[in-house]
């Protein structure tokens, strides 16, 4: 096994004991919803038609979207009884996984109930059984095989969407798949993957002989099987008995750059004797509302993101006002600190392939405004979206061929390849001057500033000993030093981790 | 062991199925230690009137007497407790052994005590080895499982046994012997019985007494012989007529060879 696999199955411990208490708990509560509602509805098909309906139709909802929905959800919940309910991390994630799982264990456990021998019901009642007794004495056990079949299918499909619980702040297996998706560090995808895949091969397997010897009534071989998955489970909740006091929660949003940084911060205060977690892939619509509710301590986001979303404002003042207002404006409305910017900006920036510059004569965005009709432009997912889209169409009539949204990990080997012929790269992105593209002058100064921005939360902002380890970092951060990081993370050959490349970065400010 | 069965009185009792009068202002005297065969053909109400006795299914109209107990007045578990009741379909649950299956009207009861001895006493009654005590259902045949659906009827000693075609499903010979072994017991016990049944042949041979039912009500009731001397009627005629023509194929078929 090679340094690359060591590292990334060294993650695997901690995130499978968060996978496993996050499918657990969704399973359980699912469990404990169906049971009593399959009962109801093997009684009454009417009941069984609307609940089944309803199970049906949650299924058809993608799980990512299940998901990102309970976070407006709760949010609104929250403002409704005044605050208390976070709407990150593991609550939403363990509602989603529920009432994903709610529609097998329905579903089998109403055709177990109604599929009982109605001449074993009808000797029941002949002997002067109680309904509880007919349930607990002849239904249940007859009615076993098919509830255990539904709970296995609900476990595998649990475990497989836990993966995407990662988007919502809820640390699980999928860590590591979405983290290595960005950074291309396809053994990270695949350690992340294999683990998962293993954890829901090994339950379904448990859980298969559990079904089969309740089915032919073996009662030791199904206790054997549930004692082994009783033991793993006491050892992944094992976790949640120490103490979380004095853990540190850095945020980071889903790209190598955020992962450098978060690593950075955490390495400076690992050095002051604080216990870190990271909470990475945060989408960033999430990341400050997660900073403002103290689910995380420390995160860096950009001026211009906090400007336009979250304040919800339009104009361009000059940098250095924009940054005071952001302070005032993030501890008076949100008591979240702004310890100040990094020193570098990473802005939109829109790149071409140095052909087309030097042959179309490309310079400006206005000079792109003038071939967009010719012109694919290629996008991350939430730029077109976005407020600075709108500033910046206003701004230059563009007006392309063609948009497509890709992950921006591909973005940049779509414009190489011709697949976008434009792209709104990031200007701190190392693979711009590594495949030698070209950015083009914003001469009318459309998109804002987007200063790297230190964010603490109010909590951790009273520590003065963790605002002193980590205040030195507040203009230390050059672009180039940066980009030259996020290369060391990006670039296909000789791959860094973010940790290494954070490492590099911090040798750097040193000197 | 013996105990003496209960009378049974049935008061202007009706059954409606939405329009359907499946038993219609129906009353009936049956008297203790009694066996009782129910015929007719399907839909005449049989089964129905049988189910009414342990509440298996609610009279819409009338009163019913088990001795000198008003059967609306007690729950209904409880009065199934105390009556046995024999099926068709058997029921045995398949998840039981045959032991636990036998002893479990005793459980409901709250007995734990004694259950082993109970059992074996049940399986000689109904002429089954002891050793089919630890045996799961389905490794009995047809003809083994329903004696242990009758030994589980009368494992709590009820004084009343309703029987619902209670070998309908079996073969001939298992049939006969089993007709004939219940009817032993019948007596030894001194229970009263109701028996439903569509076949005739079988009701002549067992009961002492034969009600025969069309469209909700009984239109013949009588002894076995004086069904057989064609006296009580044309419903009652119509279903002897089968047997008896079979009895004189039978008895021509012998004298020619």
């Amino acid at each position: 096994m090679n340094e690359a696999w060591r590292s990334a199955f060294s993650r695997v411990p901690d995130l499978l004991a968060a996978h496993v208490q996050l499918s657990f708990s969704a399973l359980l509560l699912a469990m404990v919803i169906c049971l009593p509602l399959a009962i109801w509805a093997a009684r009454a098909p009417k009941v069984a038609a609307v609940i089944l309906g309803f199970a049906s139709l949650i299924q058809t909802i993608p799980a990512l979207a299940l998901l990102a929905l309970f976070y407006p959800v709760l949010l609104g919940l929250s403002l409704l009884v005044g605050g208390g309910i976070t709407a990150l991390g593991f609550l939403p994630a363990l509602l989603a996984l529920t009432l994903y799982a709610l529609l097998p264990i329905l579903r089998n456990a109403v055709t177990g109930l109604t599929g009982v021998d109605p001449a074993a019901k009808e000797a029941a009642d002949g002997l002067g059984m109680t309904a509880s007794q007919k349930l607990r004495l002849v239904e249940a056990p007859l009615a076993a095989p098919t509830i255990m079949a539904g709970i296995r299918t609900a476990a595998v499909w649990t475990i497989g969407a836990a993966t995407l619980s990662t988007t919502v702040g809820q640390a699980s297996l999928g860590d590591m798949i979405f983290a290595g998706l960005q950074t291309q560090n396809w053994t990270l995808v695949l350690a992340g993957c294999l683990a998962s895949a293993s954890l829901a091969i090994i339950v379904d397997l448990l859980l298969g002989v559990i079904e089969k010897s309740i089915a032919v009534r073996k009662k030791v071989r199904a206790w054997i099987a549930a004692a082994i998955l009783g033991i793993g489970l006491a050892i992944a909740l094992l976790p949640t008995l120490q103490s979380r006091e004095n853990v540190i929660v850095i945020g980071a949003k889903g790209f190598s750059e955020q992962f450098i940084l978060a690593r950075l911060i955490g390495a400076r205060l690992e050095e002051q004797g604080y216990a870190i977690e990271y909470r990475d892939g945060l989408g960033s619509a999430l990341v400050f509302q997660a900073v403002a509710a103290d689910d995380i301590d420390i995160y860096v986001d950009y001026s211009g993101t906090i400007w336009t979303n979250q304040m919800q404002r339009t104009d361009a003042p000059p940098t250095d006002q924009m940054l005071s207002e952001i302070g005032e404006w993030a501890n008076r409305q949100h008591s979240v600190t702004m310890l100040g910017a990094l020193g570098f900006e990473n802005t939109y920036a829109f790149a071409i392939r140095p052909e087309d510059a030097a042959s179309k004569d490309l310079k400006t965005l206005d000079d792109l405004a003038r071939v967009s009709p010719e012109f694919t432009f290629g996008t991350d997912l939430e730029f077109l979206e976005r407020p600075e889209w709108e500033m910046v169409k206003d701004a230059y009539p563009l007006r392309f061929k063609e948009e497509r949204s890709f992950n921006p990990t591909f973005m940049y080997p779509a414009l190489a390849s011709g697949e976008a012929d434009v792209i709104s790269a990031f200007s701190s992105d190392g693979r711009i001057a590594a495949n030698g593209f070209v950015v083009l002058d914003d001469e009318k100064g459309a998109v804002p500033s987007y200063e790297a921005l230190l964010l603490v939360s109010s909590d951790s902002a009273v520590d003065e000993k963790l605002v002193d380890a980590i205040r030195p970092l507040v203009g230390a951060i050059s672009v180039e030093k940066m980009r030259e990081a996020n290369y060391m993370v990006d670039r296909s050959d000789d791959k860094k981790t973010p940790g290494q490349a954070a490492a590099w970065l911090d040798r750097q400010i040193g000197e | 062991m013996s105990t003496i069965g209960p009378s049974i009185s049935l008061n202007n009792v009706s059954r409606h199925f939405g329009a359907v009068k499946a038993v219609d202002a129906l009353s009936l005297e049956i008297k203790a230690g009694s066996l009782v065969a129910l015929v007719g053909l399907s839909g005449s109400g049989k089964s129905t009137l049988l189910k009414m006795i342990n509440r298996l299914v609610e009279p819409s109209s009338g009163s019913i007497l088990v001795g000198e107990d008003q059967i609306e007045a007690i729950d209904p578990h409880v009065l199934r407790r105390r009556i046995g009741y024999v099926f068709q379909n058997i029921g045995l649950f398949p998840h039981m052994t045959i032991a636990r299956n036998i002893a479990i009207g005793l459980e409901l009861a709250g007995g734990h005590q004694g259950l082993d001895d109970r059992v074996a006493e049940l399986l000689d009654l109904v002429e089954l080895p002891r050793e089919m005590a630890q045996r799961m259902p389905d490794q009995l045949s047809g003809g083994q499982q329903q004696r242990v659906g009758v030994a589980r009827a009368l494992a709590t000693r009820p004084g009343l046994m309703l029987m619902d075609e209670p070998f309908g499903a079996l073969d001939p010979v298992t049939r006969d012997n089993l007709t004939e072994q219940y009817k032993k017991l019948h007596h030894k016990l001194e229970l009263t019985t109701i028996i439903v049944t569509h076949d005739m042949a079988e009701a002549l041979y067992l009961a002492d007494r034969i009600l025969v039912m069309q469209d909700g009500q009984i239109k013949a009731d009588a002894t076995p012989a004086e069904l057989l001397s064609g006296k009580v009627g044309a419903e009652a005629e119509a279903l002897v007529a089968v047997p008896r023509a079979q009895a004189e194929h039978f008895h021509a078929l012998g004298k020619q060879s």
